[in-house]
């Protein structure tokens, strides 16, 4: 009766949302009273989740399972549920966990939770604080099923140490060729630049910034910073930049440590998106701008000035704290 | 081609979110109800599929009398016909499960739905209705191709996308990208008129036990006053970023 956590990994390495989903786990399940198993898919360091509090890992090592599959993978988890007995499941928020999570639930008829934000106030009954209503506000959600399963957001509960002994296994989960009816055809994804969702610093340009050419600058500027690069509604929409990179209430939620908005007015539907970020820095050239007022620091004044300026100095200032 | 659209009714998103009842309920008080923006992706690909394939489509929604009017804008849009299934919608494997008998008993090539609705954002629904129906599955789609019984969907995953193989029948869950905004359809006088006369079917829920239900709702705390700096003074800002907020 272990609390499972599902560990996610990408080429033989976890994620960063993986420590954050153990040490949640752990919290939980020192609540619960019992001990928390990991499961992992091809990962080769799969001891470091004992730092994190985690004592059993069952790793995957099938084959066709080195890829995420959503339905072969929520099958597999599956597998391990009815081995462990488990009945608390912890997952990540990440698109792919959102994916199969639903799929858990709907077999075990339990009851899911995605965007938790906090460890549960309670266990009997169970109840988990979450983000709802796309940020605008936070809702306690209590699950009633006997088998719960949290989604926990990123960034919010972070990373916790608990040093704990731990004992990997190999895991054979027993599937059909139904769990690979859905197959990858091809995967196009940037290599070596942070993403929105792991980012720990996001930098993003609106239509202040009054053109697709002009975005070198804020390029250059997530470079410094190790950031990934995001844009406003209206950016995407003018087709200026992909619409990947859309952040707020339609497009990408934002929870890093740093968010930089340029040029960025900041409608209701924008700063609902980014509110889970940490610290806020706006540049505007109106005072005006509504940002302003759900920011931490703000500069009143022009991109095009400052920005080249911030970029040269945050040079220096790596240069001197590396 | 037959296609089902499951809509949700929620606030616009230029809504303020505020609860009442000693912050238990969510106040719909002066709130603008509007078609959920990823189910209206959804619809608009679906609208695609009639107008070069073919496709009849149907759409169906979880709620109480009050959703009609969102009902009838997704027909004057240019759906066929609507279900309605009688019920407030709970909690998101209760509405898979009311989803799933119109699915069962409807023998749908195509299940779109969105792939989180931005009122409670349990991003549940799609995944669920899928597992309880049997059909193939693909979240957060961003494109999709159906020729014959293959289907050839794109889906975003965190920082790029993948292409996906598979066969109808199949749910997908919406988003943005599976049409642009300015293919977003308003309907027109012609449409609004038509609408008045197609078929909703108003159908009672089945029995589903609730698994999960919100208690207590927040808002989140305001925020403190913003720190200005001088657009001079760049050195102070990455100043406060290091030794203040500790984030560089």
């Amino acid at each position: 009766m272990s609390v499972l956590v599902y560990t996610e990994s990408e080429n033989g390495k976890f994620k960063k949302n993986a420590f954050e989903t153990a040490s949640y786990a752990y919290e939980v399940a020192q609540k619960l009273g019992t001990t928390v198993t990991a499961i992992s898919f091809h990962v080769k360091d799969n001891e470091s989740l004992g730092e994190y509090g985690v004592s059993n890992v069952l790793n995957v090592t099938a084959e066709n399972l080195k890829t995420f599959n959503t339905k072969a993978y929520a099958s597999t988890i599956l597998n391990a549920i009815e081995k462990e007995e488990a009945s608390t499941i912890i997952v990540s928020s990440s698109l792919d966990t959102k994916s199969l999570a639903p799929i858990l639930a709907a077999k075990l008829k339990g009851g899911y939770v995605p965007n938790v934000v906090s460890a549960p106030e309670n266990t009997s009954p169970f109840v988990v604080k979450r983000t709802a209503f796309s940020n605008k506000g936070f809702a306690f959600t209590q699950i009633d099923a006997d088998t719960k399963i949290i989604g926990v957001s990123n960034n919010a509960y972070g990373v916790k140490e608990n040093m704990t002994d731990v004992n990997v296994s190999d895991f054979a989960p027993t599937l059909s060729d139904a769990d690979f009816s859905t197959k990858s055809i091809e995967i196009d994804k940037v290599v070596g630049k942070a993403t929105i969702a792991d980012a720990d610093i996001v930098v993003s340009g609106g239509r202040g910034l009054k053109g697709p050419e002009n975005w070198g600058m804020i390029e250059e500027l997530a470079e410094v910073l190790g950031a990934a690069t995001a844009c406003s509604k209206p950016v995407s929409d003018l087709g200026w930049r992909p619409h990947g990179e859309h952040v707020g209430q339609t497009g990408k939620p934002v929870a890093s440590n740093l968010y930089i908005a340029i040029g960025i007015s900041g409608a209701i539907q924008h700063l609902a998106g980014v509110s889970a970020s940490k610290v806020k820095v706006v540049i505007n050239t109106d005072p005006d701008a509504p940002f302003f007022k759900a920011a931490d620091y703000g500069i009143v004044g022009d991109a095009f000035d400052v920005v080249p300026k911030l970029v040269e100095k945050l040079k220096e200032f790596k240069g001197q704290n590396v | 081609m037959k296609i089902l659209v499951c809509i949700s009714n929620v606030p616009d998103t230029t809504s303020k979110i505020n609860f009442t009842d000693d912050n238990t309920k969510f106040d719909t008080n002066g709130v603008q109800f509007v078609i959920n923006p990823n189910d209206e992706f959804g619809l608009t690909r679906a609208m695609w599929f009639k107008e070069k394939q073919g496709a009849t489509v149907y759409v169906a929604t979880v709620g109480g009398p009050q959703t009609e009017p969102t009902i009838r804008k997704v027909l004057a849009i240019g759906a066929d016909e609507a279900i309605r299934i009688n019920t407030e919608p709970t909690d998101g494997l209760s509405v898979a499960q009311q989803l799933a008998e119109v699915v069962k008993n409807g023998a749908y090539d195509l299940v779109i739905a969105g792939k989180e609705s931005i009122d409670y954002n349990g991003g549940m629904v799609p995944g669920m209705l899928a597992t309880l129906t049997d059909m193939n599955f693909v979240n957060t789609c961003i494109g999709i191709e159906i020729d014959g019984n293959s289907a050839t969907v794109i889906r975003e995953i965190d920082g790029g996308k993948e292409t996906i193989a598979t066969t109808l029948p199949l749910v997908i869950g919406g988003q943005k990208g599976l049409v642009q905004e300015s293919d977003l359809k308003i309907p027109n006088m012609r449409g609004i008129m038509m609408a008045r006369k197609k078929v909703l079917t108003v159908i009672e829920p089945i029995d589903t036990a609730l698994t999960t239900k919100e208690v207590k709702f927040e808002k989140p705390i305001a925020k403190g006053a913003v720190k200005l700096i001088d657009a001079n003074n760049i050195d102070e800002l990455i100043n406060l970023l290091h030794n203040e907020a500790k984030v560089i």
